[in-house]
């Protein structure tokens, strides 16, 4: 008794943790299903077909490597720019500071709707009405991925010593060296998580993205198209794949530091 | 700014040649009202273990930083060996910095980190001088770990080793040992002594702690509020201060006011409330007739009323003993004057005298010779504080 | 470090400020391509919803919109989407608040009860979110679907009637949304509750304040911060969400976003979809800011 009121906390904690695991569940079992009809969503039976065969569904694959080609240009897009703008924001002086850090703020609390609906305002006023597809997808992902690169370098750069650029200056480095011997590798971890946010950002995003669209399908698009029809289970398959090649980044990352403190311990 | 530059150094330019060490002239830094270094001079001369004392905020850092290149003074120069450097870019000159946290790339080993200057400067045979170098610090078999993963000393020492390799002009160490726990500290003090004699460069020591800059410095400057208050041996310093500010941050003294009733040659008179007192005139520091009395409290006899203390000189009755505190190698007496000030006495305990309890009658006594006068235009607290923390 | 503290800030406090931010041009070029690309794509694009909003609604996107000041757009989609409105509100702050009970406990178990387990933990609070949203929120279909095993188990125990269901109910859109949502709230919150230092806790307790008080005087008051921040990410992305309610809802769950998105992209209706999506805005703000002047975090923003 007394133990469950200690670990309580801990308890309803894991319970919650595991509430969020279900879906999970549900994805990688259905991922296996063998449905007997398109129309009624529960699991049937066990195969492989679905995995065997990932790019069955007509235009699902199609859909995933617009998506992939999206998120990588937006991802580079917008790390490159938010790292500039972390930069200026923590190492430079400028005039309209306070504005600067609104016009940052802002796309993140923009609800997405209100932002892809203005986004597709400007399109329309500005006559690309006929354009919508690829690139202006990929001017809306770069546009709220933005915000959230500046906010993790800047984290990241905020947090770092600013005397170790002066030891590299007074131990005989140029600017040019200082830069890409010492702040570039201490602040790389923090692009880097940057970039893969900006990555599931992108990959993810339904709404900004339906509206912007065009005649072009992204895989969110597909998912919500067939939805409405029939959900075909390589769908499954995908965001199986999905968690796996997430989880084994995290997880490596973490090993990573792990082992690192580990060998700190033994020293 | 340029202007006025140019014929500050026309001035100077003969003076400059005659002097291989780090001077410093007219050196001044403001940020914005605030002036942390007010027209600074100073002269250190090559191969000296030079300490920059003072209290937080007194401008010391800031000073060093000017000297390796990591601030712009706002106006004044720098000059070392003879150039010029008081613009030249922080990797362009001959001047390492230890900081005060080390500042150690965390990214790189302890080779790479102690590497790091001499790659820059494209140097031949790294890898013998780095282990070279490793081993002068006694790292030799760490040098594939992580700063991380060193203890506070270890750390402290990679960070000297990478100034030191570069063999500068002169080594900037910025509260070197700081972070370092007392029994460390001592080691290290006498470590980095024992280095810099062993590479007789010159070191250019900032710190806080009095005691750390007198048991390593041949020379310490003592800095307050933007200027060097007295600059000497620290014998020198601490036996014969010129400001209250030195007498109370250099260890305590005892200030007393006076009226100076004459001087004769080598002596100066003094009326310290109606008792004669005498100070040697080379120790005497004021100009006007009214003064401070200073006397180190270890330098103060303490005995029973009318008792002949050893000491001829300075005699003063009538004291009454307040507190007491006996701290093994010494009793510190507070002894209550006539004139209601409270003074502080240092009794040895040699065995010789016994020990006096509160509310006891006391004289007090002291030798000419120790005591000093300084300015009375100077507030008598100056320093006391930032001394005793 | 905590003695020189106190002093340190003496010397290095005008040093750091004068040098670490350098002055110039530099700084300038790198903001200007990141600022162009939000100047572009983010603020005149709202110039151009407000104007949008104040279309004349007889045009069309075929034949172009004339700019008529239409004021009583705004009106029309008061009057006509008023309910969709309310209940997007309603059911993100709804959701918001069990997000917030739920977070709160998951975020104090792993700050102070998750021991080394901590970095696993809040690595497995977000490694769901990595898989699509759409198709995480498709899995909860199946989950709560009729005849599904919770279903079939409450109606078993009567909870649910032989005929109700979870499925197309506001049960299932708010489920869904505290669900896809949750990560924002927690992850927030651990960062405020995380630096809480644990020794305030023992001193509350130390000075007689039973467990349930001294989470209330000393827990709940410094892990405001994170209250605040995250109820915020929370509520605003949930009030413009319309998967859940499309996909675990039916009709009468239509969010505001719903009717957003179908008056742009089905009904061509642009006037009135900007009008909406400003509406939405303006009262997202109004709410928020009102909130955070309560909460008194206003450096927040």
């Amino acid at each position: 008794m007394r133990w469950l009121r200690d670990h309580l906390v801990l308890i309803l904690g894991i319970l919650i943790l595991l509430y969020t695991f279900v879906p999970i569940f549900v994805v990688v079992l259905m991922s296996f299903n063998d449905p007997s009809s398109k129309l009624i969503y529960r699991f049937d039976g066990f195969t492989l077909h679905n995995w065997l065969n990932p790019c069955e569904p007509e235009g699902m694959c199609h859909a995933l490597g617009t998506s992939i080609q999206i998120s990588l240009l937006a991802t580079i897009g917008s790390t490159i720019l938010g790292t500039l703008m972390a930069f200026a924001l923590v190492r430079h002086d400028f005039l309209g500071r306070s504005s600067m850090n609104l016009l940052i703020f802002l796309p993140m609390a923009t609800p997405e709707i209100v932002m892809g609906s203005s986004l597709l305002a400007l399109f329309v006023a500005a006559g690309f009405a006929g354009q919508l597809g690829f690139w202006t997808i990929l001017i809306a992902h770069v546009m709220f991925c933005l915000s959230f690169v500046v906010v993790t370098v800047r984290a990241r750069l905020a947090g770092m010593d600013d005397n170790l650029e002066q030891a590299a200056m007074d131990l005989y480095a140029t600017p040019r060296q200082t830069f890409w011997r010492i702040t570039f590798p201490l602040v790389f971890p923090g692009i880097l998580g940057a970039a893969l946010l900006s990555f599931s950002l992108s990959f993810d995003d339904f709404i900004v993205t339906n509206l912007n669209a065009g005649n072009t399908t992204t895989f969110p698009m597909y998912v919500w198209g067939v939805a409405q029809r029939g959900i075909p289970m390589q769908v499954n398959v995908i965001g199986t794949l999905m968690f796996m090649v997430s989880v084994l980044i995290v997880v490596g990352s973490e090993v990573n530091s792990r082992r690192r403190t580990a060998k700190l311990a033994t020293r | 700014m340029s202007s006025s530059a140019d014929v500050a150094q026309e001035r100077r330019a003969p003076a400059r040649a005659s002097f291989d060490g780090l001077r410093l002239e007219n050196l001044t830094k403001s940020f914005g009202a605030f002036t942390a270094v007010d027209d600074l001079d100073l002269d250190v001369p090559r191969g000296s273990f030079f300490a920059l004392l003072g209290p937080s905020g007194c401008g010391k850092t800031t000073t060093l930083r000017m000297v390796a290149g990591l601030e712009t003074p706002t106006s004044g120069g720098i000059t070392l060996a003879g150039q010029d450097i008081t613009y030249a870019k922080p990797y362009k000159r001959p001047v390492n910095t230890v900081f005060q946290n080390y500042a150690l790339f965390p990214h790189l080993d302890i080779y790479e980190n102690v590497a790091f200057g001499l790659k820059r400067r494209k140097a031949g045979n790294v890898d013998a001088q780095v282990k070279e170098m490793l081993s002068l610090v006694e790292l030799d078999s760490q040098t594939r770990k992580r700063p991380a993963q060193l203890s506070g000393g270890q750390q402290q020492r990679v960070a000297l080793a990478r100034a030191l390799i570069n063999k500068p002009e002169v080594l900037l160490l910025d509260e070197p040992l700081g972070a370092l726990d007392l029994k460390l500290r001592r080691n290290m003090q006498i470590e980095l002594k024992r280095i810099q004699t062993e590479v007789g460069l010159t070191f250019i020591h900032v710190t806080h702690d009095q005691e750390e800059a007198m048991t390593m410095a041949d020379t310490v400057a003592v800095m307050n509020a933007g200027v060097i208050e007295q600059m000497g041996a620290p014998e020198e310093l601490y036996e014969n201060p010129r400001t209250t500010f030195v007498a109370n941050f250099l260890g305590q003294s005892n200030l007393i006011e006076g009226t100076i009733k004459g001087r004769s040659g080598d002596l100066v008179t003094v009326d310290m409330h109606g008792i004669d007192v005498s100070v040697p005139a080379a120790r005497s520091h004021a100009d006007g007739d009214k003064g401070w009395i200073g006397i180190r409290p270890e330098k103060v006899l303490i005995g029973d009323p009318g008792e002949q203390l050893d000491a001829p000189g300075n005699s003063v009755p009538g004291g009454v003993v307040s507190d007491v505190s006996f701290v093994g190698v010494s009793t510190q007496y507070l002894v209550r004057m006539p004139w209601g000030q409270e003074l502080q006495v240092f009794a040895q305990n040699t065995g010789h005298r016994r020990i006096y309890r509160s509310g006891e009658q006391v004289d007090l006594s002291w030798r000419p010779d120790y005591a000093f006068l300084l300015d009375a235009s100077q507030d008598a607290r100056a320093g006391a504080q930032e001394g005793t923390d | 470090m905590a003695s020189t503290a106190g002093t340190a800030p003496v010397t290095t406090a005008p040093a750091s400020d004068d040098s670490s931010r350098r002055r110039g041009l530099t700084g300038y070029v790198l903001l200007v391509p990141g600022v162009v690309w939000l100047a572009l794509f983010f603020v005149i694009p709202f110039y151009s919803l407000v104007a949008t909003s104040l279309y004349d609604p007889g045009g069309s996107v075929f034949s172009g919109y004339e700019m008529s000041y239409q004021f009583s757009n705004y009106w029309h989609a008061i009057q006509d989407y008023w309910e969709p409105l309310l209940r997007s509100l309603w059911y993100a702050g709804l959701a918001t608040l069990i997000c917030l009970v739920l977070g709160y406990v998951l975020a104090y178990a792993i700050a102070f009860k998750a021991g080394r387990w901590k970095n696993l933990m809040l690595v497995l609070v977000i490694a769901p979110f990595f898989t699509s949203f759409l198709v995480r929120t498709l899995s909860w279909k199946l989950i709560l679907a009729d005849g599904g095993l919770i279903v079939n188990s409450l109606q078993a125990v009567h909870l649910l009637g032989p005929d109700g269901r979870l499925l197309a109910t506001p049960f299932a859109v708010i489920c869904g949304i505290v669900y896809n949502f949750l990560p924002f709230m927690v992850l927030p919150l651990f960062a405020s509750i995380d630096k809480i230092d644990h020794r305030l806790i023992e001193a509350s307790s130390d000075l007689y304040a039973n467990p349930f008080v001294g989470f209330w005087k000393v827990t709940w008051p410094l892990s405001l911060p994170g209250v605040v921040s995250g109820t915020l990410l929370t509520f605003i992305p949930a009030a413009g969400d319309y998967i859940n309610a499309q996909l675990l809802g039916s009709p009468n769950q239509r969010m505001v976003g719903n009717v957003i998105q179908n008056l742009f992209t089905q009904a061509n209706d642009y006037p009135a979809a900007g009008a909406l999506s400003m509406i939405l805005m303006i009262l997202i703000v109004a709410m928020v800011l009102f909130y955070v002047r309560r909460a008194g975090t206003e450096e927040l923003l």
